[in-house]
């Protein structure tokens, strides 16, 4: 079993979603990139459990 | 006068004069006489071995090259005699700071001594001709060991139970055969290139210079390292303190440069200014530029021919990883070669160093890689990876580890050495097969220099009988408590200082048993060393 968590696990989806739109707004490319980087790396800090983690970003690449 | 132009003299020694006769012989040869040759002589020669070593070169040269040694490097030079000269002359340092951009207030910091109550600090900083010197007076006290200055190695010839070397000295041909021939001759290694070997991985698409400069400056005895500094945008830096009043300046240039213009004062200069103020004076110490990179040979053990150092593995310099990685190999390599020589282990006991020297550098060559890619990120996104950490290092400390300027040399465990004997109860803590002995106090002076050169059995309160061929310490209060050793157990310890094997209830059977295992009883005699 996966230690990552592919079920809906919040509320407000479209609020967070509305968030995280409003997180680059008048951004450029590369600040956004920043900007996605600090928040990658704040929630990571905040799970705190590299399997979790490594999964998650097992999830998110590209698939081959 | 030198025998090679260009390079600047630390000392004259002299040319050796080429042998009598046209063909020689030897038992040990060593190619190089920089810290990692020289080192691996003094350990040999002073386990009795006669040892031949050739240098190219019939002087010390005057370069800084190398000028951090670790802790550990500190502790394997007190094993041979040259500890004390080393950091008696050398500027001690724990602390490194990192800053980013203008900010005088660093984004991280770190401690390379976090467990206090050692004899060693974290490092010393000291040139690498000083540490040449300081090996060579050990050296000159054996007579077993001879040096052979201005003595080129042009050709390697390996056989099944030694090597033959062409040899010039004075522009005299010989040639010698040695039963082992140890390869120190640093990254350009003739031994490696003769024998149509080469290095395996990645060179970074980047120049670093090097500026060692004199003048006087105060600052903290601390490595300083800067992202993105004003006086040089977008790139990094790094200064550090040597002794006599010499700094280690180093400034990322970028890839498409004139590696040979970049060296020249007028271009040097520059950057120094900016750094340290348009009105700052100094003098030129020593230029260089170079490039990373993460490599190293497939194997380390040739038959009869052995690499160590430079020679055998190359990494980016900021993590100290290049001189203290070839102090552990020869220390990883002296007692091995000492007991095969003496015939009291197999060859296949060197097939070990192959593995632990191995393991040894794919560590330092994994950490120097990680941090060459947080120094240089090599695309739009890792870049903005590596300053998303900067901008939150600044305000959180949950970001500051990720803060990667090198991650300095530490002593490498082998926690898969087929010379250790696993733990047979469960342990808390302690330092586990495998991994260097913690230093500690002991008695009046300190743990590791008590152990010696030779196997040693550290008990705390066991009064059983050690097996043969092995030294007794009692030990007791921290050192006791940094072995996690309860009262009535023992640790056996390598003639490196590593732990072989640990027992909180010991018997003499069990000892000898590890003991024979740590001298490779178990390893396959036919094991193949190609």
């Amino acid at each position: 079993m996966s230690a990552l968590t592919l079920t809906p696990n919040l509320s407000g989806h479209d609020d967070l979603y509305q968030s995280l739109v409003a997180l680059h707004e008048g951004l450029s490319e590369e600040d956004s990139l920043k900007v996605w980087a600090k928040l990658a790396l704040l929630l990571a800090n905040q799970i705190g459990d590299r399997r979790v983690i490594e999964a998650a970003i097992a999830a998110a690449r590209p698939a081959a | 006068m030198a025998n090679v132009a260009g390079i600047p003299v630390y000392k004259e020694i002299g040319a050796t004069p080429a042998p009598a006769t046209d063909t020689d012989s030897a038992p040990v040869v060593i190619v190089g006489a920089g810290p990692v040759g020289l080192a691996m002589a003094l350990d040999l020669g002073r386990r009795g071995h006669a040892v031949t070593v050739l240098n190219r070169l019939d002087f010390v040269a005057h370069c800084s090259k190398a000028i951090c040694f670790s802790k550990r490097s500190l502790d394997i030079l007190d094993r041979l005699g040259a500890g004390d000269a080393v950091t008696d002359k050398g500027v001690v340092w724990n602390i490194g700071k990192v800053f980013w951009g203008g900010d005088d207030a660093p984004v991280y910091q770190f401690d390379m001594l976090p467990v206090k109550d050692q004899k060693r600090p974290g490092f010393v900083n000291i040139q690498q001709y000083y540490v040449e010197e300081y090996l060579l007076d050990e050296v000159s006290k054996l007579p077993n060991v001879e040096i052979r200055w201005g003595h080129a190695v042009e050709d390697v010839t390996p056989g099944a139970e030694g090597v033959t070397l062409d040899v010039t000295a004075g522009g005299q041909g010989y040639r010698l055969r040695a039963d082992w021939l140890i390869a120190c001759d640093g990254s350009r290694s003739t031994v490696r290139d003769r024998m149509g070997l080469d290095f395996e991985g990645r060179v970074f698409e980047d120049n670093f210079l090097i500026a060692d400069i004199r003048m006087t400056h105060e600052m903290p005895p601390e490595r300083w390292f800067w992202f993105d500094p004003p006086f040089n945008p977008g790139r990094s830096a790094l200064m550090h303190r040597q002794p006599d009043d010499v700094w280690r300046l180093d400034f990322q240039l970028g890839w498409n440069i004139d590696r040979e213009a970049a060296i020249r004062p007028e271009n040097v200069e520059p950057f120094v200014r900016a750094m340290l103020g348009e009105g700052v004076a100094f003098e030129r110490e020593w230029y260089s530029v170079y490039t990373f990179q993460c490599r190293r040979m497939a194997r380390f053990v040739h038959g009869r021919v052995i690499f160590a150092g430079d020679s055998a593995h190359l990494v980016s310099p900021f993590g100290a990883r290049g001189c203290n990685g070839g102090f552990a190999d020869i220390d990883n390599l002296g007692w091995k070669l000492d007991l095969v020589l003496r015939g009291a282990a197999d060859a296949a006991l060197i097939e070990t160093y192959n593995d632990e020297a191995i393991a040894t550098a794919d560590e330092n060559i994994l950490n120097s890689t990680r941090s060459t890619d947080f120094l240089t990120p090599k695309s739009t996104a890792s870049r903005a990876l590596r300053d998303a950490v900067l901008e939150l290092a600044g305000a959180h400390a949950f970001a500051r580890p990720f803060v990667n300027s090198g991650r300095l040399s530490t002593a490498v465990s082998y926690p898969a050495s087929l010379l250790s004997t696993p733990d047979a109860e469960t342990w808390a803590g302690g330092v586990p097969p495998g991994s260097p002995v913690l230093d500690a106090p002991h008695e009046d002076g300190w743990l590791l220099d008590a152990l010696g050169d030779d196997f040693v059995l550290i008990s705390h309160g066991w009064d059983g009988a050690a097996p043969e061929g092995v030294t007794r310490l009692e030990v007791s209060g921290l050192a006791a408590e940094r072995l996690a050793l309860p009262a009535g157990g023992a640790t056996l310890v390598r003639p490196d200082q590593y732990v072989a094997a640990r027992w909180q209830h010991p018997t003499t059977e069990a000892i000898a048993a590890a003991l024979s295992r740590a001298r490779g009883a178990l390893l396959k005699g036919d094991a193949c060393l190609h």
